[in-house]
């Protein structure tokens, strides 16, 4: 479980951790790439594993999208830019929770007969759901992805070095808003994954975003601001500290660990784990 | 100080007794129980993003988390009021301190967190609440607990025949934030506030206690917060965890002050008087279809606002006043 929180979280730990931009509807990109994958299963009978390439480049797209028609703008603000961030990005998860009602209607659906639902695999005499197993997989898949993408390639320097300091990248001939719309593109397009993979064995309805968003937040602020290592470490410690908690309280309360956590950890290290900013 | 300032200061309260009054004679024009509760409603948030406005507009300390705030004032006059027969108004009072003592001690760890870490920290630390609070069986846990009709009177702020007198009350509610915002902004309180947001080194440096400085901004905020509490909950004479301390309410709070200018004495009554009605009036004309279309609409008009007025609706008023309003 700590994995999948990690792969919900790799999308945004690009677009708040390493842009430093706020995204409140990081939730609702997770809801709508669900739905494509319910969709793309319940039209043309493509099984979910098949589909997530797909839906990930679709995300790809509206992220990048998103980015160019809204988030740009609101990056530009010469106040408050970090209030408008938020309430530019809530507004849109308003908005999005609103289409899917509209055009999805509030009903809880679910993918039925997957190649991957239900089944469980053993090993070493533990049983473990396949889903699961094979949503943790792609999760250290992509950890390591980007992490060698924000380190090892050109793109990932002129990410970092655009952040940092906008008007000097300008100088040296990089598009800011290029560069960022691939950002978003990316985060959107590895929270399609998650989608993806989720849609398997969660129902899905258009609040589904909301309770996965506010972890999702944790998750990245936990590891540290700037830090890939750092929200792929958080979300495994997320995923442990639910599971302990589960066994000492009621279900119910399992998130106040997680929470607690956190707060515990930044009182100690204001910056997160492994955070630089 | 000079004297421009003094006389915008003086002018602001002017206008606010004057809006103050109409506002008071509103009853005798408007008869509709609908429009009535829709200006209660306004009034109440009008007051709450004010309280709101104190610690993160004024202090520059976001709160994503003031629902916690508002619950505790809700539950603390509803548990007296059910549980030990302690009057609505003991209650208030009871929860507003218990609040502004909550805020201080979350305070003393969390203003060392700066940015994105500090505000996350708020949403959870009210989310930890809601959670407590949904499992607490005494507490009502998930059902919450409604409030026993009692007959109508001011002893037990209870009416159930009229809902003037919480329109009266959410009006002196309201104004009594504003009028706190107001004496605060030219006290030693308000500008010390301005430093610790503009640059807390150079305010630290200055001899203002930066630490000081938030723990009586979150007090205050929290007490008024809590206060609007108790009443939404006398109000409604019913309340749950989730629609008393849910993260919604949190973005509810500092939604009006957001839109109508963030850290400015007007932004809130303004953001409110605009965003509230627009809310309600959306939600009944066509949100009845359950299709989500109140949604769309809502929130595309919070983008709209948030991107075209960064500074909020109060800068459309401040051509003249540019200058003074930015200090």
């Amino acid at each position: 479980m700590g994995l999948l929180y990690g792969l919900i979280a790799v999308g945004l730990a690009l677009i708040f951790g390493l842009m430093d931009v706020t995204n409140f509807a990081h939730g609702e990109f997770l809801m709508i790439a669900m739905y494509l994958s319910f969709f793309l299963f319940a039209f043309f009978a493509i099984d979910p594993l098949l589909s997530a390439p797909l839906v990930a480049a679709a995300m790809f797209v509206f992220g990048a999208v998103v980015y160019l028609l809204l988030v740009r703008f609101a990056m530009r603000a010469k106040a408050n830019a970090g209030m408008v961030q938020i309430f530019t990005t809530f507004g849109l998860a308003i908005v999005m929770r609103g289409l899917a009602q509209y055009f999805f209607t509030p009903d809880y659906r679910s993918i039925p007969q997957s190649w991957l639902g239900g089944k469980t695999i053993s090993v070493a005499g533990i049983f473990l759901p396949e889903p699961q197993l094979v949503g943790a997989l792609v999760s250290i898949a992509a950890f390591a992805g980007l992490y060698l993408f924000v380190h090892r390639t050109d793109f990932g320097r002129a990410l970092e070095a655009t952040r940092e300091d906008p008007g000097a990248v300008a100088l040296v001939g990089i598009d800011k808003n290029r560069v960022f719309a691939f950002g978003w593109g990316l985060g959107a397009a590895l929270v399609g994954l998650a989608g993806a993979i989720m849609a398997v064995f969660f129902y899905i309805y258009p609040d589904v975003g909301a309770s996965f968003a506010l972890i999702a937040y944790v998750t990245v602020a936990l590891g540290g601001f700037g830090s890939v290592f750092g929200a792929f470490a958080g979300g495994i410690i997320v995923g442990l500290v639910e599971a302990v908690t589960a066994l000492v309280l009621p279900p119910s309360l399992k998130s106040v660990g997680i929470y607690a956590v956190y707060l515990l950890v930044v009182f100690i290290r204001p910056r997160g784990l492994f955070g630089s900013m | 100080m000079d004297k421009a300032f003094a006389a915008r200061r003086r002018r602001d309260l002017i206008i606010a007794a004057v809006l103050a009054g109409l506002a008071a004679l509103a009853p005798l024009l408007i008869k509709d129980v609908y429009v009535q509760n829709i200006l209660i409603l306004t009034l109440m948030y009008a007051a709450l993003s004010q309280s709101w406005n104190i610690l993160s507009g004024y202090c520059g300390q976001i709160s994503l988390g003031h629902a916690l705030y508002f619950g505790i004032g809700a539950y603390t006059t509803e548990l007296l009021f059910t549980k030990f027969g302690v009057l609505p108004w003991f209650g208030m009072l009871a929860g507003g301190v218990i609040a502004a003592i909550i805020a201080m001690g979350l305070g003393y760890p969390f203003f060392r967190l700066r940015g994105h870490y500090f505000v996350i920290a708020t949403i959870v630390i009210a989310e930890i609440g809601l959670l407590l609070f949904q499992n607490w069986e005494w507490a009502g846990a998930a059902m919450g607990i409604t409030v026993p009709v009692r007959g109508d009177s001011w002893l037990k702020f209870q009416f159930m025949r009229s809902k003037l007198p919480y329109f009266y009350f959410a009006l002196v509610l309201c104004s009594l934030a504003w009028f706190v915002t107001w004496w605060l902004e030219d006290s030693k309180w308000g500008f010390w506030w301005r430093a610790v947001k503009d640059n807390p080194e150079a305010a630290e440096s200055l001899g203002v206690v930066v630490f000081n400085s938030k723990m009586g901004a979150a007090a205050v905020s929290a007490f008024l917060v809590a206060i609007g509490g108790a009443f939404y909950a006398q109000f409604l004479a019913y309340i749950d965890p989730e629609s008393v301390m849910g993260f919604q309410f949190s973005l509810l709070m500092a939604l009006p002050a957001v839109l109508g200018g963030i850290g400015t004495l007007w932004g809130p009554v303004l953001g409110a008087a605009i965003l509230i009605p627009m809310t309600e009036l959306t939600r009944s004309y066509i949100g009845g279809s359950g299709r989500g279309v109140d949604l769309i609409v809502y929130g595309a008009l919070i983008v709209a606002i948030s991107l075209a007025l960064p500074r909020g609706l109060v800068s459309l008023f401040s051509r003249s006043k540019a200058k003074g309003a930015t200090r």
